[in-house]
């Protein structure tokens, strides 16, 4: 470095893994440990500096793990590190409601005692699963992690693919995951076109300190202006997540804590008693976003990347477990097979296997959503008669636990 | 009879590579072949493995092994043993297949020697494997025993060999003739002709007088609700496969 005009950069050595993930959130995450942990080399590229690194406070943030998802988490080795942290959901309850009335007297009642597989989820706290994450990436010696780079450009060969990063970095692999949300550039680059509609609703999250214990009930009012969803944390805490017009939502964003709850409070009534807020508000305006198609010449999308859904039923990551377990089955067992696994006929099966379920789901709650976002007064008694008719078809009930659980259609190994 | 390596010629590269991608398309010409392809490799990987005590979920399980595919195409079955450690040849009696072959296994940076000939021929010059693949060929020959014959010869002691065709009755004319040739065309007029197809038992005794001892046989099964190919214990009664040993 004495004379800076001798300095002559050396072309960076390109890299070379068997699957290069782009985007560093909890699916592109899971996915790289179930990859490396199949016997796969994994570079996980992260826009962010460091996604998975969080303040150990909590700030209300929380996912409803359904049974199947913590099935692939204990899977990969992570659970033992979660479940002590975890609130187990024993029993979900679902109900029509309007605010200041409470409940209709027609709801579901899903208990977990049905099924005889334990709890329907878990619900893990974010600052909880992001460390744990965290950890088992940075131990795992088949991960390559590197932050703060954005991939700009893949570009097909005859036998794998080359990806270009802003930091001038350049990697080849068999195959490319994008893991990069429901705005993913790299389906837009692959010309995969997304096909969905935004439900002029934002949704409002927050975390609660109640008084009274929620004994491990999730409960889904469904009110005219968006569903609420009351998901019990560990202790005497419950995350909720409702969902209002755009407006409405900025409206009562911008109010203090104390006016917050003045709207919330006569939304589920007094059943907890009395309630504080406890970590921070947050809201996201819903949309729903499929993708057209789930794969394109070495690559595949997982997450958001293929399917944002509306999180009606907080089935968002769920969903992106599903597709990381399905994918890893499908280029587990091609490479047992010798075949090639990033080649477009062995994506093809992980297509196959996850698109119907995913467009289902959107569908599903979009139409959910569609019939109880509603006060017309005929709907609101067909709906109570639905679900009172669920509720009493012991059946169709189980049917629905199994959904809830996750445990429907052909699971992949890894949640079985 | 190695095809020539050297000057060779960029614009029938291209040409070859052109070939290549249109065997190699899932979608394309021979979808059929590549919609079997899963559930062929999983017969032939479960009877090596099996024979040969390999742990299927290592990395390289074949290694040491010599494989020997007759009627190798462009590679389709050559490629999956190749990545998975072995030391393979793919042989095929038409001549354009071998630079097609060539050009996709250098794309895909896998080392395959590929060769125009025949078993007979092979067999006549004492070259011998530790498995022969014979897929979907023995309904195509003139003389089946003396075709199965040379495959023998081309085994090592205690070699295995397998071998897959077409079952002879009513229902395989009905699937493999009107339904695949005429109705689905996934395969041209005249691909097979059905008096060539064999039943399992004629193949066995074939394989026995040809100097293997038949071990197992499944069939190929066409779910057309799943569109997907399974093995079945039990239905040989169009598509099946058959394992057997070197005496």
């Amino acid at each position: 470095m004495d004379n800076p005009k001798k300095v002559t950069i050396l072309p960076l050595m390109t890299q070379h893994s068997d699957i290069l993930i782009v985007g560093g959130g909890l699916n592109g995450a899971v996915m790289a440990l179930a990859a490396s942990q199949s016997g796969f080399s994994v570079t996980l590229v992260d826009a962010l500096d460091s996604t998975l690194q969080t303040t150990p406070n909590f700030d209300g943030r929380s996912y409803a793990l359904a049974l199947a998802s913590t099935r692939l988490l204990k899977g990969i080795g992570l659970w033992d590190a979660l479940k002590d942290t975890a609130q187990p959901m024993l029993d979900i309850k679902v109900a029509d409601g309007r605010a200041n009335e409470g409940p209709s007297s027609f709801f579901m009642h899903f208990d977990h005692r049905e099924i005889n597989a334990g709890p329907m989820g878990y619900m893990v706290e974010d600052r909880r699963l992001r460390p744990v994450l965290h950890a088992a990436i940075s131990s795992d010696d088949s991960i390559t992690y590197i932050a703060n780079t954005r991939v700009i450009s893949e570009q097909e060969t005859a036998s794998g693919i080359t990806v270009a990063c802003d930091s001038g970095a350049s990697f080849t692999a068999r195959l490319i995951i994008a893991a990069d949300g429901r705005r993913s550039q790299v389906a837009a680059r692959a010309g995969i076109k997304r096909v969905g509609w935004s439900y002029q609703q934002t949704a409002l999250v927050c975390a609660i300190e109640h008084e009274l214990s929620h004994d491990g009930v999730a409960c889904q009012y469904f009110m005219p202006p968006g569903p609420l969803a009351i998901l019990p944390l560990m202790g005497n805490r419950s995350s909720i997540v409702w969902s209002e017009s755009h407006s409405r939502a900025q409206d009562i964003m911008a109010l203090d804590d104390a006016g917050y709850l003045d709207v919330l409070r006569p939304r589920f009534g007094s059943y907890l008693g009395e309630i504080k807020l406890a970590g921070k508000r947050f809201s996201y305006p819903l949309d729903l976003t499929i993708a057209e198609r789930f794969i394109a010449p070495r690559i595949a999308l997982i997450g958001d990347a293929a399917h944002g859904v509306h999180p009606i039923a907080g089935q968002g990551l769920n969903a992106g477990l599903k597709d990381i377990a399905s994918l890893r089955d499908v280029i587990l067992q091609a490479r047992m097979r010798g075949e090639d696994f990033g080649s477009v006929g062995v994506l093809n099966r992980y297509q196959e296997w996850r698109r119907f379920d995913a467009n289902t789901l959107a569908l599903a709650t979009d139409a959910f959503n569609k019939l109880f976002s509603n006060d017309n007064p005929l709907l609101r008694l067909g709906r109570d008669l639905g679900m009172g008719l669920v509720n009493a078809v012991p059946k169709m009930r189980r049917g629905f636990i199994q959904e809830a659980a996750g445990l429907t259609g052909d699971l992949p190994d890894l949640m079985k | 009879m190695t095809a020539p390596q050297t000057t060779v010629d960029p614009s029938e590269v291209a040409k070859f590579e052109a070939m290549a991608a249109e065997w190699w398309d899932p979608n394309g010409k021979f979808k059929p072949l590549h919609m079997l392809n899963p559930c062929r490799l999983d017969y032939i990987i479960s009877q090596i493995a099996a024979e040969y005590d390999r742990d299927i979920t290592q990395s390289e399980p074949f290694k040491g092994l010599r494989i020997l595919d007759i009627g190798c195409g462009g590679g389709l079955l050559c490629e999956p043993m190749a990545r998975l450690g072995a030391t393979v040849v793919g042989v095929d009696a038409a001549e354009r297949n071998i630079p097609v072959a060539q050009a996709h296994a250098r794309q895909s940076d896998l080392d395959i020697e590929y060769r125009f000939g025949t078993a007979e021929a092979m067999a006549a010059d004492g070259e011998q494997f530790d498995v022969v693949l014979n897929m979907e060929v023995v309904e195509h020959v003139a003389d089946p025993l003396v075709y199965l014959t040379a495959c023998q010869q081309l085994l090592k002691p205690n070699g295995l060999m397998v071998c897959s065709t077409i079952n002879r009755n009513p229902k395989s004319f009905a699937v493999a003739i009107i339904g695949a040739e005429y109705v689905m065309r996934w395969l041209p007029k005249g691909t097979h002709e059905w008096s060539k197809f064999i039943t399992p038992d004629e193949l066995f005794n074939l394989i026995s007088t040809a100097g293997l001892d038949p071990v197992d046989r499944k069939g190929f099964v066409f779910n057309p609700i799943t569109w997907q190919w399974k093995l079945s214990d039990r239905d040989l009664s169009v598509n099946y496969v058959t394992a057997s040993i070197k005496k």
